[in-house]
């Protein structure tokens, strides 16, 4: 449900899709005096105050508390904070069984997560295209159309929701990290059965590529220049700079594929990274440090993850990622629309890794738990799904966490994702009537970023929630509190 | 007791007298217990879940997922039952049908394209409903509030008549 309001002699325009108690997102887009478009926001209004409902808790029940943060990615909270507070424990390196636990419960999650995207969100758009009727631009159209193309969708989400449900007891709120290791290994009964399906995934995996692959072919100058526009990107990576999603170093390129930073350890993010509070949003705005405000921002997620890396280290993901960056003849790939395929390869490359540790012994092992001596603080980052996640805690001598800091993916996407709106406004606003076009439109760039609206929350202290937005002279034509 | 705004043996007639197959019910609450009143969804399932009852699933989660399809295209009878910041107190229901769309982020799947997903994928067209309960405060304590405790007990009261109706054959 989309409810338009237009407010022109406000010069004002808002997009306000209306959605349940997570809270919504808003895109404002702003006219200048010819009436052409000026800037667009993208705004997600949402719960604060997570990271107050933290403090005060016990630092070991933390990595469960902060599933709260989201529904579709509760896993990434629950293990990023589970390596930040390994450091509080006092452990640098869990055993090779927790760490393989950990790791095929993120790959699971990471897989099951962009499967929901693509399948669910992006194929209407990337299948039946962007200008098909509403009426049929939705995931039963896509069936309708490609009758296997939806069951792919739900099977291999379900064999992520599995691959939790086997590390995490269960696939809802599970619950794998404790400080310093994890409570379970894999159990013979659940690796036999994942065995069993994760070939047929890995297929899947790979046809549904093949298909977002033709559509790409079909609409090439489309898919290169839809809200897009050049950026930094930054992702973790790993050892010789492969494709790492849980545990690595940051590494942060420039639009022309040049090193920013590399080898950034979690800790010391707040030497490369700053983060910056706006008058006219509840979110953070971060960038890098010695790029400054103007020009610090960056993209995450898996266009990120993929262009950030320089090698995927499974043999499917590594020829598909081979292939996509053939789009950037050398250079980066800037699509927008290329984060579905980005995200595709990413989804090839957790199915390997799911298929790799399932044949990995460890996971059968019993040494689950390492100790040390505790510490006050700890910094974890991860890729989530849709992004580059960052937990931050500080713990006093009683283990209660005194302040936690997080910097979520969409977040981090913030300034991007306000930069595809706008591109998209410019191209396809003509006058002042918002068309069905230009929302399907603006909608689309929205999409491709996947913003998540319930975990992307900061506690803004004295900041007063108020949105404010301004005509092309700068006098105020509207004002938002947020009660 | 009777649901408000709704007579449940209206529809589509799938479950005729005599029937020998017990009907299967699915309620599945979502939402997020971590704010307030939006843990109704889950507070309800938790009290379904008391009741043991056979043919009665139950389980929620903080928000649908599309293979949520594979659990619905498997019953009869689907409850979802969810918070609401607005409406009828202490709770509204409202029959369901088969709906798509598309959203801006792969955070919001309403039961509605649930439902058709298992329509589609599955040729199941179980009977759908959606239980409201009107919640007030939505902030990250983990408690509903004494108000919105109170629409629960409403609310799962009916809910359990229902579905003890509908499994006897009183809404068949």
């Amino acid at each position: 449900m989309t409810e338009i309001q237009a407010s022109l002699g406000a010069r004002k325009i808002v997009i306000d899709p209306v959605t349940r108690v997570e809270g919504h997102g808003k895109v404002t887009i702003r006219l200048n005096e010819a009436g052409e478009v000026e800037q667009a926001r993208f705004h997600i209004v949402e719960f604060r105050g997570f990271e107050r409902f933290i403090q005060g808790r016990m630092f070991d029940e933390v990595p469960v508390i902060v599933q709260r943060l989201c529904g579709i990615c509760p896993v990434s909270h629950h293990l990023c904070a589970g390596k930040a507070m390994d450091v509080v424990a006092g452990v640098d390196q869990v055993t090779p069984t927790a760490d393989k636990m950990r790791r095929l419960m993120h790959y699971g999650q990471v897989l099951q997560s962009n499967a929901l995207n693509f399948f669910h969100l992006a194929s209407p758009d990337l299948l039946l295209g962007f200008d098909a009727p509403v009426a049929t631009r939705n995931i039963v159209g896509v069936i309708e159309a490609f009758p296997e193309v939806g069951k792919w969708g739900i099977f291999i989400r379900k064999f992520g929701q599995q691959v939790i449900a086997a590390t995490g007891g269960r696939r809802i709120h599970p619950r794998l990290c404790v400080p310093g290791g994890v409570n379970q290994n894999l159990t013979v009964d659940h690796r036999d059965a994942l065995r069993k399906d994760i070939g047929q995934i890995i297929a899947w995996c790979g046809l549904a590529l093949e298909l977002h692959k033709s559509f790409v072919h079909a609409h090439q100058e489309l898919h290169a220049t839809f809200a897009s526009f050049p950026s930094s990107y930054m992702s973790l990576v790993g050892a010789d700079k492969r494709m790492e999603l849980y545990d690595g170093t940051l590494r942060a390129l420039h639009a022309d594929g040049s090193t920013i930073f590399e080898d950034v350890k979690a800790a010391d993010y707040r030497d490369y990274m700053i983060e910056e509070v706006r008058s006219w949003s509840y979110m953070k705005f971060p960038h890098i440090r010695s790029l400054g405000r103007d020009n610090g921002w960056y993209r995450v997620g898996p266009l990120a993850q993929v262009n950030a890396c320089a090698f995927i280290d499974t043999p499917l993901a590594e020829a598909a990622r081979k292939d996509f960056m053939a789009l950037g003849h050398g250079g980066l790939v800037h699509a927008t629309l290329g984060y579905h395929w980005a995200r595709m390869i990413v989804m090839i490359h957790c199915a390997e890794v799911i298929e790799r540790l399932l044949y990995d012994d460890d996971l059968q092992g019993t040494d689950l738990v390492v100790t040390g001596k505790r510490r006050p603080e700890g910094v974890a980052v991860i890729e989530a799904p849709r992004g580059t996640l960052l937990h931050h805690y500080t713990v006093d001598d009683n283990g209660q966490v005194t302040s936690a800091n997080l910097i979520v993916s969409t977040t981090n996407n913030n300034e991007a994702m306000n930069r595809s709106v706008t591109k998209v406004a410019k191209d396809y606003l003509t006058g002042r009537e918002i068309t069905e076009g230009l929302l399907n439109h603006v909608e689309v760039a929205i999409r491709a970023y996947d913003p998540c609206l319930s975990c992307a929350t900061h506690a803004l202290g004295d900041m007063p929630l108020i949105v404010t937005l301004e005509d092309a002279d700068g006098a105020i034509v509207a004002t938002r509190v947020k009660e | 007791m009777t649901l408000p705004g709704i007579a449940l043996t209206a529809g589509s007639g799938r479950f005729e007298a005599g029937n020998a197959d017990p009907v299967r019910v699915l309620v599945l609450g979502y939402g997020n217990p971590g704010r307030q009143d939006d843990g109704l969804g889950a507070a309800a399932v938790a009290e379904i879940e008391t009741l043991n009852w056979p043919n009665v699933t139950a389980y929620d989660n903080y928000q649908l997922c599309i293979e949520d399809a594979i659990d619905v295209a498997e019953h009869d009878v689907v409850w979802f039952v969810d918070a609401s910041r607005v409406g009828a107190s202490p709770f509204a229901v409202t029959e369901l049908s088969r709906a798509t769309s598309v959203e801006f982020t792969s955070h919001l799947v309403r039961p509605e394209a649930i439902l058709a997903m298992a329509e589609q994928y599955y040729n199941s067209t179980p009977c759908a409903y959606l239980l409201a309960i009107r919640g007030y405060e939505f902030e990250f304590i983990e408690a509903l509030t004494p108000r919105a405790s109170d629409n629960l007990r409403l609310a799962v009261h009916a809910l359990a008549h229902q579905i003890h109706a509908v499994q006897s054959g009183v809404s068949r």
